[in-house]
């Protein structure tokens, strides 16, 4: 019979990513069957009383308390799990205070300790993030928000705020960011260059900074507006501003906008405005139909081919060696990135293949799991896989399950994976592949994969591709040249 | 044209939230500073939500406060006289006390607090024992009110009767006066609640022999300036709260000469630099006179959110702001976390008490610590980088840094000065207070020292009357 601990920490906050971290360390432990620690607010405490972690004092936790919850085999092993919480709780603050950052607690004191900060980075959760937005729009400061689950009234609001102030607010939603050649939260090392990028998706703008740096190429700006900037709603705000901000950079001489297809009356906006500007613009629109364009406007269906129209030549051929052995079954495709999800899709009906997916491109059928009988392509790092637990970009595990029952499914006939390294990102994404690899029966289903990154990131474009190929992977150049690799073994 | 300016540059990042982003610009030499984000308010809704309307107020409040401020930094406190209590403060006559903290009735008052009623009304000869006086404050037979209400404050319990001598500071800034009683020195004294026949004793001396001599010499020395003496004791190492060795020498060292001049009697004088030379807390009475004196012309500032006065009596903690009046805002004391003296235990120890939180008040005390690292291991606060700790959090709470008091050790950035409630509220972040500890029972007296935490609660109940005294309701 198994036991249910819980353990309450008044007044203590840390963010969920932490938790979540702390919380699957705990889970691994022998004899540990569940472990999760969460801040007390009704939402995190209805999680857990459906998990059935919540008991005891539990029950009556704040906003402001940490809840740490364990169910184990026996009382003493719950014991154990709790000492170990605390433990790994006590090294976050030690690893900062080592890393010789300074902490405080409120943003004023972070101005008076940092003269001249310019940017905020925001990934406080969503309820809170729109408030910290204007305060620091307030302030004077860029903005750059992770954070998510903020209104649409509110993004409006605070671009309008950051407009009027000659600001950039970055997100809701904006992962991704390369400023001044700086990589911020989720991005890659790249070298400096000609191109400037705005993109309301962070995936889309690190497969193409990535894929531009892997050929010879290097990035001025990488500017993240938010997934809903080219909404009707949001009328392109900062797409816009980014734009303007772009065009009169010296530094930046071809500019790429990568996005979903935006509202009708967006696109004309931001056709008018890349029509009246003097550099070369690449509009890679997702989905989109082609258009008619300015003379110094070019469409590209794929982040690929919105790097080839940058390169003005064909991207490097794919690096895969062996050949990939057809079998009859199904397309698994997993993905951690969304809009390399996207891009996977548009290849594959482009090449006749029809799809499903949990987030389908026009033309593909919708699909809410991988396991219907039909050519899937799930991107795992949606709301509904991501509820509770962290991206997989940032812990691969929740990929790695799926990726371990397709193996073991005689019918599936090839698997199409997204790698996605750099900053944020996993530390070892290939290597959590590989073991899954290794743990599959013999005679499972080829794997197909490709990487976003650089040689300059922490992972290492290389060696994270050398692990791969040494499992059997079949590395492609890119996402969309992996997708047509897939489409060939399909048609 | 900003965004540009952005670009042309180079980031320089707050990080509001996840601290591995942090980590990861640090690891690239971007210069980060880490916001460890909780949710405002302790996650509070209708207080997270009255500070956002409250924002919309921002530039009413902010030059509210700097008027605040201008007055708190332009202060000139000067010790200038002791007098007899009653010839001083204006209606302290027959039959009444002062006392520390906000008001409270004796039904409420904690055993020390009654001790001393006990003791004072002995010493009066309200009463003539310790029994027939304590009937006597439980029949309603003495008034009580608190010493904040007569431009005076008091350590621990605080007690102020009309014959006891009370130091008088000046502040000639402004022109108004305050007044706390003379420190009694360690062991048995009254504001622990001791009142046994050797404290009544000292309290007639003090009155007698010691209060007016030490009168005369400050008024032979035309007053003490306290400002500079304070930023003295800063860089010897005083926080002015817990740790008074250096104000009190250099009192000692500024008066003896005056002292020497008129005292006729060698053996009164004697008495009388022993008296001072034996007692480190010598100078916390002057020190909360002056603070006193520094906050009184703080007090009233429309749509100022500084804090005027935290004090404590025993049960409960009283919180006043600026820009809400002399109304109290009041919580039950929370209890100090310490060190005991050998024998005592937390299980001795009688909750928060005393008026000495004007100190912090004024931005020294716990808010200095980081000046006076003996002091963080005294009271349980851990080690010298501790003690900085301290100090940068109370900066998180306050709107300045006072140019006058400067600390050494932080390479002379000036003490955290002007306590706003919203931003107590905001951070969740709880004024410290270095505090002795008063044994639980009347009569025995200090058994440790610690830090103390303002309750939240009584800044809760300010911002909410400071949101409605400028028409903000959540």
């Amino acid at each position: 019979m198994s036991t249910v601990v819980n353990h309450l920490r008044r007044g203590f906050y840390a963010d969920s990513v932490a938790l979540m971290r702390i919380s699957r360390a705990l889970a691994s432990l022998a004899g540990v069957e569940a472990a999760s620690l969460m801040i007390g607010t009704p939402s995190n405490r209805a999680l857990l009383e459906n998990s059935g972690l919540l008991v005891g004092e539990g029950v009556k936790a704040q906003a402001d308390d940490l809840v740490i919850a364990v169910r184990a085999v026996d009382d003493s092993t719950a014991t154990q799990a709790l000492a170990e919480a605390e433990r790994l709780l006590a090294g976050g603050a030690a690893v900062e205070a080592a890393a010789g950052i300074t902490a405080v607690r409120s943003v004023p004191a972070a101005l008076a300790a940092l003269p001249g900060a310019n940017l905020a980075v925001i990934s406080v959760p969503g309820e809170f993030a729109a408030a910290e937005a204007r305060a620091a729009l307030e302030r004077g400061l860029h903005v750059m928000m992770f954070s998510d689950n903020v209104s649409v009234e509110d993004e409006v609001a605070l671009k309008h705020l950051a407009l009027e102030k000659g600001l950039l607010m970055m997100g809701p939603d904006c992962g991704t960011a390369l400023i001044g050649g700086a990589p911020i939260a989720f991005a890659n090392v790249v070298p400096r260059g000609d191109v400037g990028l705005i993109a309301a998706s962070g995936t889309g703008l690190q497969e193409v900074s990535s894929l531009l740096a892997r050929n010879g190429r290097g990035v001025s700006h990488g500017i993240g507006v938010g997934g809903r900037d080219l909404k009707e709603a949001v009328g392109g705000l900062m797409t816009l501003a980014a734009f303007d901000a772009l065009e009169a950079d010296p530094a930046t001489r071809h500019i790429v906008i990568i996005s979903k297809p935006p509202a009708k009356a967006v696109t004309e906006r931001v056709l008018a405005r890349a029509a009246a500007a003097s550099k070369p613009v690449t509009l890679c629109l997702l989905g989109a139909a082609e258009m008619d364009l300015p003379a110094n406007v070019t469409q590209a269906a794929t982040l690929s081919a919105a790097v080839e129209a940058v390169l003005g030549q064909p991207i490097e051929k794919a690096l895969h060696k062996a050949e990939v052995v057809p079998r009859k079954g199904w397309l698994r495709g997993l993905f951690c990135g969304g809009t390399l999800c996207s891009e996977a899709q548009l290849v594959l009906i482009e090449a006749g293949v029809a799809v499903s997916s949990n987030v389908p491109v026009p033309g593909a059928a919708q699909a809410s799991a991988p396991s219907v009988a039909s050519h899937s392509l799930i991107d795992l790092g949606d709301d509904d896989y991501t509820r509770g637990r962290p991206h997989p970009m940032i812990e691969p595990e929740l990929r790695n399950e799926h990726l371990s029952a397709a193996l073991a499914d005689p019918g599936v006939a090839v698997v199409l994976l997204d790698l996605v390294i750099g900053y944020g990102a996993h530390a070892d994404p290939a290597g959590l592949i590989v073991q899954a690899m290794t743990a599959a029966p013999k005679g499972h289903a080829p794997v197909v994969a490709s990487v976003s990154g650089t040689d300059g990131d922490p992972q290492g474009y290389s060696a994270q591709v050398a692990c791969l190929e040494k499992a059997g992977v079949h590395v492609a150049a890119s996402n969309a040249q992996a997708a047509a690799l897939v489409a060939r073994l399909l048609v | 044209m900003s965004i540009q300016k952005l670009l042309s540059g180079a980031p320089r990042v707050i990080n509001i939230g996840l601290s591995a982003f942090s980590r990861e610009l640090a690891s690239q030499n971007i210069p980060v500073v880490q916001v460890d984000w909780r949710p405002p308010a302790q996650g509070k809704r209708h207080l997270a939500e009255l500070l956002a309307r409250l924002a919309a107020h921002e530039s009413k409040i902010a030059s509210a406060n700097e008027e605040a401020l201008k007055r708190m930094l332009a202060a000139t406190p000067v010790l200038v006289d002791v007098q007899p209590a009653g010839k001083v403060i204006a209606g302290l006559g027959e039959r009444v006390l002062l006392h520390s903290g906000p008001p409270i009735t004796w039904e409420r008052m904690c055993g020390p607090m009654r001790g001393a009623v006990a003791g004072a009304i002995v010493f009066e000869g309200w009463a003539s024992d310790l029994d027939s006086a304590t009937r006597l404050a439980a029949s309603g037979g003495v008034q009580f009110h608190p010493n904040h209400h007569f431009d005076a404050v008091g350590p621990m319990t605080g007690i102020t009767t009309r014959s006891m001598p009370v130091m008088i500071v000046e502040n000639r800034a402004f022109g108004n006066r305050a007044y706390c009683m003379i420190n009694e020195g360690l062991g048995k004294v009254m504001r622990f609640g001791a009142n046994d026949e050797s404290v009544v004793a000292r309290l007639h001396w003090l009155a007698d022999e010691f209060g007016p001599a030490f009168g005369a010499a400050l008024r032979r020395a035309e007053g003490l300036d306290l400002v500079p003496l304070i930023s003295r004791g800063l860089a010897m190492g005083d926080e002015m709260h817990q740790r008074n060795v250096a104000c009190s020498a250099l009192t000692l060292r500024a008066l003896a000469p005056h002292l020497a001049s008129v005292v006729a009697d060698g053996e009164v004088l004697s008495k009388i630099l022993a008296f001072i030379a034996g007692n480190e807390q010598f100078f916390l009475n002057v020190g909360m006179a002056m603070g006193k004196s520094i906050m009184d012309p703080v007090r009233g500032i429309e749509h100022s959110s500084v804090v005027t006065a935290m004090c404590r009596n025993g049960t409960d903690f009283g919180v006043r702001v600026s820009g809400t009046g002399d109304t109290w805002f009041t919580a039950p004391v929370e209890m100090p976390q310490g060190m005991y003296f050998p024998g005592y235990s937390e299980k001795d120890a009688n909750p928060d008490m005393g008026d000495s939180t004007i100190m912090e008040t004024i931005g020294v005390g716990a808010f200095a610590m980081a000046a006076a690292p003996a002091v963080a291991g005294f009271v349980g606060a851990g080690t010298s980088r501790d003690a900085l700790g301290y100090t940068a959090a109370m900066g998180e709470i306050t709107l300045t840094r006072n140019p006058r008091w400067t600390i050494p050790g932080l390479d002379f950035q000036g003490v955290p000065t002007g306590i706003d409630i919203r931003r107590v509220v905001d951070t969740g972040l709880q004024p410290a207070i270095n505090t002795g500890i008063a044994h639980r029972e009347p009569g025995v007296g200090q058994v440790g020292a610690g830090i103390a935490r303002a309750p939240l609660a009584c800044f809760e109940q300010a911002l909410q009357a400071f949101a409605a005294a400028m028409g903000v309701r959540s």
